[in-house]
């Protein structure tokens, strides 16, 4: 690993093999488009939708059940239609993937936190805390993640926080793995060695001097986690036991729509959806890009 | 063998008690059943009867206690909704989940297998670069918003498949199936994919990326100098040694499918234990959602030893200490 001084940064980078892969290989740009407009769309959208669908004044019911433009019956201003209470599925959808692609980031955010510290911990101490932490890592991954999701929400309830605090509880175990493994090489080389001999306090080697170097798995984890926990959040929200209806995010939508499918209203639930995988395509096409290039084996 | 054996039992008792003291601790705290199951206008008296009937008031390691009594005999108390056996609730619709895990894994193996080889040999070809484009969009989309996609398309626009509900159940080799009947057919086919669909994606990508190292290997080389035909070395000398990764994702993926009929579940009314848990959740029925974690945790711990015992005879490098 070279050291790359900070000023430097962005010409080495552009010099680099991997962003010339990068700008070579199609799907990596299509994902980094996306990703770019999905989080343009979450950050300035709301200024430019015709409605606040979270205002329920400004709803009127003699706008229900318009289909979107392209369909019959369909008019402007309501491009992608209405649902059962007038509201415009234009503007739900971008207030909602502002809930969505927060919960995910925050959630991935605060997963790596948990992970990494006691990932840390657990590589460079090792022994009982060691043993301690892998062993509940090892009963909670013999477990699919969707169902502790599940079962923790349907004990702590409906909420944003709650949420968030599900998803930390699931999502650890994978950076505290990973983190753990490399902790264990890195611990070996002789510059940690050094750091010991010239006496560095534990948590000053732990930041400076391993940490930066387990950091590249990190961010291909947290790239795809961010696009996992969206779907999980999606997909609690769905079954009803994710974020409260009246902040509804993607997965909630979908609910609400879910119900006026069989009368024909596609547009409310399907579209919503849509944009999910939209967001979780484009985020996982960059993950895989990634997670390629710090894999020199299938270079 | 025999010590590996004895050694993933005793690990296999200790998750299960974690798992039962977590389970037992977070339904505890989970809303207070009583006022679920009584009017509004409830006396005091009468919530300190069902309180007491419920042994809602003793102190909670007693409760445990009875808990894991009861949970070792197979009783999870009654459900509160239908005032029937937690478990037998459970037990019965088991047969709707698994016929449905079924096909799925039966689609998964069918098709991302063949595909993720063929991919895996080409890397550069056409076919590798669009079965790897549609695998991402495959484990990106939300299962319930493909099967949302399939009731519109297929059921309300074409009018071909049922929307849900299990059809007409058959009777083949003694097991209540329907798997047995036409209609069963036309009705499991869409939960099905739906269920199949992110497994599939991640079977035929683990597939592709094990054929891809292996067919850097030696032995490929040396087996095509030979003159193996194409078909062989593919399908016989590479696939082998790419399965083992693949046999412990299908037994890790058995559970999450599980998990996932949840979602499918209640899609398509389909009345598997999924949708039971899900109900459960929603009315606050302790029972059964006790009773179903823990069934489920069994059933996991199980796959997981089994997948593990699998490892053994597929891979004969692995050393079982």
């Amino acid at each position: 690993m070279t050291h790359v001084q900070r000023g430097n940064f962005w010409r080495v980078l552009a010099a680099s093999e991997g962003w010339s892969r990068f700008k070579r290989s199609k799907l990596a740009l299509t994902g980094a488009v996306i990703v770019v407009f999905v989080t343009l769309v979450a950050l300035v959208g709301p200024f430019l939708v015709v409605q606040n669908p979270y205002d329920l004044s400004a709803l009127q019911l003699g706008d229900a059940y318009k289909p979107p433009i392209w369909s019959e019956g369909g008019t402007m201003p309501f491009i992608l239609g209405t649902d059962q209470q007038g509201r415009d599925m234009l503007s739900a959808i971008v207030y909602g993937s502002r809930v969505s692609l927060f919960i995910g980031v925050a959630g991935t955010l605060l997963a790596s936190a948990l992970g990494i510290t006691l990932g840390l911990i657990s590589g460079y101490y090792g022994g009982r805390i060691d043993a301690l932490i892998m062993r509940i890592a090892d009963i909670q991954l013999s477990f699919p993640s969707m169902l502790i999701a599940l079962f923790l929400m349907s004990v702590l309830g409906r909420g944003v926080a709650n949420i968030l605090l599900s998803l930390t509880l699931v999502g650890w175990v994978r950076y505290a793995r990973t983190v753990r493994g490399e902790t264990l090489s890195v611990k070996k080389s002789e510059y940690i060695e050094a750091t010991r001999v010239i006496g560095l306090p534990d948590a000053r080697v732990l930041r400076r001097h391993i940490l930066p170097n387990v950091f590249a798995s990190i961010i291909v984890l947290s790239t795809i986690q961010v696009g996992s926990f969206i779907l999980t959040e999606a997909t609690l929200s769905f079954l009803g036991l994710g974020v409260p209806i009246t902040r509804p995010s993607l997965g909630m939508l979908c609910n609400d729509g879910f119900s006026v499918l069989y009368s024909g209203l596609w547009w409310v639930s399907i579209l919503p959806g849509l944009y999910i995988m939209i967001i979780v395509f484009g985020i996982n096409l960059l993950g895989d890009f990634l997670r390629d290039e710090m894999n020199p084996r299938l270079r | 063998m025999f010590q590996f054996i004895a050694k993933r039992l005793v690990q296999l008792l200790v998750v299960l008690f974690a798992v039962s003291l977590i389970v037992f601790v977070l339904t505890s705290v989970m809303g207070n059943p009583v006022y679920l199951m009584l009017r509004e206008s409830a006396t005091p008296e009468e919530v300190h009867a069902v309180t007491q009937a419920l042994g809602l008031d003793k102190p909670l390691p007693v409760q445990y206690g009875i808990f894991v009594k009861n949970a070792l005999s197979g009783n999870f108390g009654r459900s509160y909704m239908y005032h029937l056996s937690a478990l037998s609730l459970i037990i019965e619709r088991l047969p709707a989940t698994l016929e449905l895990v079924f096909v799925a894994v039966l689609l998964s193996a069918v098709v991302g297998i063949p595909c993720g080889v063929i991919a895996g040999a080409y890397p550069r070809s056409l076919f590798s670069k669009s079965v790897m484009s549609l695998s991402i969009a495959g484990i990106s989309m939300p299962s319930f918003w493909i099967g949302m996609v399939m009731i519109y398309f297929f059921s309300l626009y074409l009018g071909l498949l049922p929307v849900s509900g299990r059809g007409e159940v058959g009777v083949f080799l003694g097991i209540r199936t329907s798997l047995a009947t036409a209609d069963g057919w036309a009705h499991i086919l869409m939960p099905s994919v739906t269920l199949a669909l992110g497994n599939v994606a991640t079977i035929m990508r683990l597939t592709r990326a094990g054929m891809q190292e292996n067919m850097k290997q030696d032995y490929i080389k040396f087996a095509r100098s030979k003159g193996v035909s194409r078909f062989r070395l593919l399908f016989g000398h590479a696939l082998k040694n790419t399965l083992i990764p693949v046999v412990t994702i299908f037994g890790l993926q058995l559970g999450s499918l599980i998990a996932f009929t949840t979602i499918t579940e209640t899609i398509f009314a389909w009345p598997g234990m999924g949708k039971l848990l899900i109900d459960a959740i929603h009315s606050a029925d302790r029972p059964i959602v006790a009773a179903y974690i823990l069934f489920v945790a069994v059933l996991f711990v199980f796959i997981n030893f089994v997948v593990d015992i699998l490892y053994v005879f597929i891979d004969p490098r692995i050393d079982l200490r």
